[in-house]
């Protein structure tokens, strides 16, 4: 089996396809995955900021949770597909799925992440003086980015996952060489497309993870302490890692 | 309603397929993912490699993963045997870390009560600490029985049959009822699965009762 993806991989003929899925597979994710941030971010410090709306992002994204993201995809495609013309008609309702389903997790890393920063902190910068907006933009925000970014990842993973299936209903993309495989029982073309799925997440993953460690502060993470730095926060520590949030999962 | 009612076999039998698909491997994976998130916890060089291991593990996109799973298992592609496995893998690279964490979140004077009361670290182990990680655990084993139900539906596109059939089937023949009944069912049978577990939860864990009571 690995010869024959080896072999496919290889194949001269291939190269064009690969390299044309492989970009129209990271542009659906980039695209759906800033539209999403671009409404699931700035709401979700909305609400953590100001404590309203609870309620409803919890509802939400365990609502969303447990709808099945292909019944959700086929049943938005069939909607608003005959609807559009040409090539939107494919592209533009599998995106939207796409960009519905990277909004719950950002929403919930980014409230979650600024709901949990710690009251002392909040409440040091306001007796420094500083407003609203101020402590959220250098305090609140800074302390939630961990969270923030675990979000961020599980809408890219989700996104990559997803825009694989879509290529059942039209979608381009590398999942293309798995449902076009599928259908003529090729299996080496397959099981290269699966293999280039799974190094596309994976690389997504390790990319967006090396951001988060450039722009989170050490002081947050707790990277690059002094040996007696390390043992004083010891006992603090202990309680602090125990507070993990499952922001939400992904394929 | 009516594609339903006139349907109600055909989908009862695809419901039970999706529940046994999506069942096992959560009570497997919880097995496979004690003992490593009790390794991870123990021993600190154990717990990055298994943490990125396992997280790794839950960034395989499911379709890829149900592709490779028969070349690497020797299974047909059309074996059930290939989602079964996939899901044992989802659930352990969602359960390991949730594991480790509630077993780390015990306090350290729980820990010494009972050594003092003459424990023996296996059975501080099992009477102790895992009963007071049940909780964490199982707040882990909720989102991982949600995922399953939807992750499983996916494997309808190679063609393992379960409610994710009646997505493909709508899907072709441009009809919405299927697509409909699907999705209510999974999300019937996620309600379910959590019902379950918080039941069993509950009965694992009398104390948080009666702390609440009094």
């Amino acid at each position: 089996m690995i010869n024959d993806i080896v072999s496919w991989l290889g194949e001269a003929a291939n190269r064009d396809d690969i390299i044309q899925r492989l970009g129209e597979h990271v542009g659906y994710a980039l695209l759906a995955t800033g539209i999403a941030a671009l409404i699931a971010i700035p709401a979700g410090m909305w609400i953590g900021h100001t404590g309203r709306g609870r309620f409803a992002v919890v509802n939400i994204s365990g609502f969303a949770r447990a709808i099945p993201t292909l019944g959700l995809l086929y049943f938005i495609v069939l909607w608003l597909g005959p609807n559009l013309s040409g090539d939107l008609a494919f592209l533009l309702p599998s995106l939207i799925v796409l960009i519905v389903l990277a909004i719950p997790p950002m929403l919930a890393g980014t409230y979650a992440g600024i709901d949990e920063v710690d009251p002392a902190a909040r409440d040091a910068a306001r007796g420094m003086g500083m407003r609203g907006s101020q402590v959220l933009f250098k305090v609140e925000i800074p302390c939630a980015l961990p969270l923030i970014f675990s979000g961020l990842r599980s809408a890219l993973l989700q996104v990559v996952a997803t825009a694989t299936i879509a290529a059942t209903a039209g979608l381009g993309g590398l999942g293309r060489f798995l449902i076009d495989g599928l259908s003529v029982r090729d299996y080496p073309q397959m099981a290269a497309g699966a293999v280039l799925v799974a190094a596309l997440a994976l690389a997504i993953d390790l990319v967006v993870a090396v951001i988060q460690r450039l722009v989170v502060s050490r002081g947050i993470t707790g990277r690059h302490r002094t040996r007696r730095d390390r043992a004083a926060v010891r006992s603090t520590d202990d309680s602090l890692s125990t507070t993990t949030v499952t922001v939400g999962t992904v394929n | 309603m009516d594609w339903f009612t006139s349907h109600l076999d055909d989908v009862w039998e695809l419901l039970v397929t999706h529940a046994y698909l999506a069942g096992v491997p959560l009570l497997i994976g919880l097995l496979i993912a004690l003992p490593l998130g009790w390794l991870a916890r123990r021993f600190s060089w154990a717990y990055p490699p298994l943490i990125v291991g396992t997280g790794l593990l839950y960034t395989l996109p499911s379709l890829a993963v149900f592709i490779l799973l028969p070349g690497i298992l020797g299974t047909r592609i059309l074996d059930p045997v290939n989602v079964l496995v996939a899901m044992t893998v989802y659930t352990v690279a969602l359960l390991v870390r949730t594991v480790a964490d509630g077993l780390g979140a015990i306090p350290d004077d729980v820990r010494l009560a009972a050594n003092a009361m003459g424990y023996r670290p296996i059975r501080r182990l099992l009477g102790v600490e895992l009963p007071l990680a049940v909780p964490v655990i199982s707040a882990g084993l909720r989102v991982a029985a949600v995922s399953n139900v939807s992750i499983v539906s996916v494997a309808a596109i190679i063609g393992v049959a379960q409610l994710g059939s009646l997505f493909t089937d709508g899907f072709n023949r441009d009809f919405f009822p299927p697509i409909i009944t699907g999705i209510v069912a999974c999300g019937v049978l996620s309600l379910v699965f959590d019902i379950v577990i918080v039941v069993v939860t509950r009965l694992l864990t009398p104390w948080t009762r009666a702390r609440t009571a009094s």
